[in-house]
């Protein structure tokens, strides 16, 4: 009877640890794979053409710049209007909102996070494109900053969420010593409570970027997808296209082995790396509010 | 007594339905050391709270009566609670110094006060420091973070960042409960030194601090003031039974 229960014990606890590492195994095949089908490209075109300002694959022409500038610009817009509205709704949500809007609020930011990003993107081509095309005189709608709109708004609940966690992580006893101390409710909150939460708001900033950056579907639909370089003072308001899209609108079209293909799996390893260190430079935020068990 | 520097009248408290708090009323004598004592869940630490109005945001209570300061009451519409709590400091049982250096932490308050002047800011420093008994551990480092002090001295920092907005009253909840013998032994030190300027309601953690420290005593038993007398008389010579029980050490 006992070796038996000593066998199941060990049986389920062999299968527990397969299924554990397979998930980290699967993560490593899969940048095997990225290496393996995006290494080529630099034998095949050489690197510094990666760096040209050009994105015309069927003049074999491969700059990458006009994509990595697109992302970016459209990713640090979007952080910088998701930012304020993000910190701002989690302190109303942690600090200001009665109880029972709290209880509201709540569940509702967290099911924002769940819309599929296809049906906000086709929000944004039918209503927000339009609208923004009329209102600023633009020749078209379809630009970074539409793009930049959306990703906020996808960004949002999870960066409030994050920043709302990081709030209530605060000890009620900071609040309470600032408030003993004649600090006004805003003060308290701008002074005491949201520096003390930088580490968790930093986090949430940076998940916020991860997610912006690797968003695909509203991007392909919402920014217009001209490969051109974002370099003038208005090319918020002109269509830019990003890494993301560039994989996903070519990728079903391009001849498997072609040097074309591999420069596509290139893009994707840039993706995975700046992913990967904005993940690193969250790290020790992350790590350090794990640590923060106690209050000293 | 002479005349008071807070009349408790009539206090009653609620949360959530169940009473903390039934009908207190007492008078706290200015420049002098009351003591609130009792077991737990007395409602002292309520009443204390009560004083600079740190329950103003809590939801689901209720408070009848009134509280006065220098006879104006503090729960007046008129009144403002941001210079209340700038007369009526506080210091809380787990020595708590903000993110930021010693120096820091001391002129927190005085900033938000409106305080800039670097002169004034430095004067303050080393004022609430001396009172609070510090300064000659610390004046080398103040710009030390302040979580690097011992708990001793954190608590004492922490008092000192109550002094240096130059409060009337001083209000102290368990202000020793974390601390080792020689670290209480300083901080009551300073704080019989500080009643000469200040007036000081304590929430001592155990009953032989309260006699140390008591010129008033106050003992609270389930929401309800059992005994309020002058000096150590309580400790020696209690009227009721239930304060002999609990200063004999037969409950709590």
């Amino acid at each position: 009877m006992s070796e038996r229960a000593n066998w199941n014990e060990f049986l389920i606890g062999a299968v527990i640890r397969v299924i554990g590492f397979s998930t980290i195994g699967f993560v490593i095949l899969i940048f095997f794979f990225l290496l393996q089908q995006g290494a080529p490209a630099l034998t095949q075109t050489s690197p510094g053409e990666f760096l040209g300002t050009r994105w015309y694959p069927t003049l074999e022409l491969y700059g990458m710049l006009p994509l990595l500038l697109g992302s970016l610009l459209v990713t640090a817009t979007a952080i910088v209007i998701a930012l304020p509205l993000g910190v701002a709704t989690a302190v109303y949500v942690r600090e200001v909102a009665p109880s029972w809007a709290r209880e509201i609020l709540k569940p509702l930011i967290e099911v924002l996070a769940g819309i599929p990003s296809v049906v906000l993107g086709f929000f944004g081509m039918t209503m927000l494109a339009p609208f923004l095309r009329e209102t600023l005189n633009l020749p078209t709608g379809l630009t970074a900053f539409t793009g930049a709109l959306i990703l906020a708004y996808m960004a949002l609940p999870t960066m409030t969420s994050v920043a709302e966690d990081a709030l209530d992580a605060v000890p009620k006893s900071y609040r309470d010593a600032a408030l003993a101390m004649g600090a006004t409710r805003w003060q308290t909150i701008w002074r005491v409570s949201v520096p003390a939460a930088r580490t968790g708001i930093m986090t949430a900033v940076m998940l916020g970027i991860g997610r912006a950056m690797g968003e695909t579907m509203v991007v392909l639909m919402v920014t217009g997808n001209a490969a051109r370089m974002p370099t003038t003072w208005n090319s918020l308001f002109l269509p830019v296209r990003t890494m993301t899209a560039t994989i996903a609108a070519e990728m079903g079209e391009v001849a498997a082995g072609s040097a074309h293909y591999h420069v596509l799996f290139f893009i994707g390893i840039l993706l995975f790396v700046i992913t990967f260190m904005i993940n690193l430079a969250a790290a020790p935020a992350i790590l350090a509010k794990r640590r923060r068990g106690g209050l000293r | 007594m002479t005349d008071p520097k807070i009349q408790i009248e009539n206090v009653s408290y609620e949360y959530e339905g169940a009473r903390a708090l039934r009908n207190i009323t007492l008078d706290i004598a200015p420049q002098r050391i009351t003591v609130f004592f009792g077991p737990a869940g007395g409602g002292k630490t309520t009443l204390l709270r009560l004083i600079n109005r740190l329950n103003d945001l809590a939801e689901g209570t209720k408070m009848t009566g009134r509280i006065r300061l220098d006879g104006q009451d503090i729960y007046a519409s008129s009144a403002d609670v941001t210079t209340l709590r700038r007369k009526v400091g506080m210091v809380f049982a787990l020595p708590l110094p903000l993110p930021g250096t010693i120096r820091e932490n001391v002129i927190y308050g005085p900033k938000l006060a409106g305080v800039r002047a670097a002169r004034q800011l430095d004067e303050i420093v080393e004022r609430s420091l001396r009172q609070a008994a510090l300064w000659d551990e610390v004046h080398e480092r103040l710009d030390a973070p302040a979580n690097a002090l011992s708990g001793g001295q954190q608590q004492r920092l922490c008092i000192a960042r109550s002094l240096a907005l130059e409060p009337q009253v001083l209000l102290l909840d368990e202000p020793t409960s974390g601390l080792d013998p020689l670290s209480t032994n300083k901080v009551e030190t300073a704080l019989q030194e500080m009643k000469k300027n200040y007036t000081i309601i304590i929430i001592p953690h155990s009953v032989q601090q309260a006699a140390r420290l008591a010129d008033y005593a106050a003992f609270f038993l389930q929401g309800e003031l059992i005994e309020y007398r002058a000096g150590r008389e309580i400790f020696t010579t209690p009227r009721d039974q239930r304060t002999e029980d609990y200063v004999t050490g037969r409950f709590g």
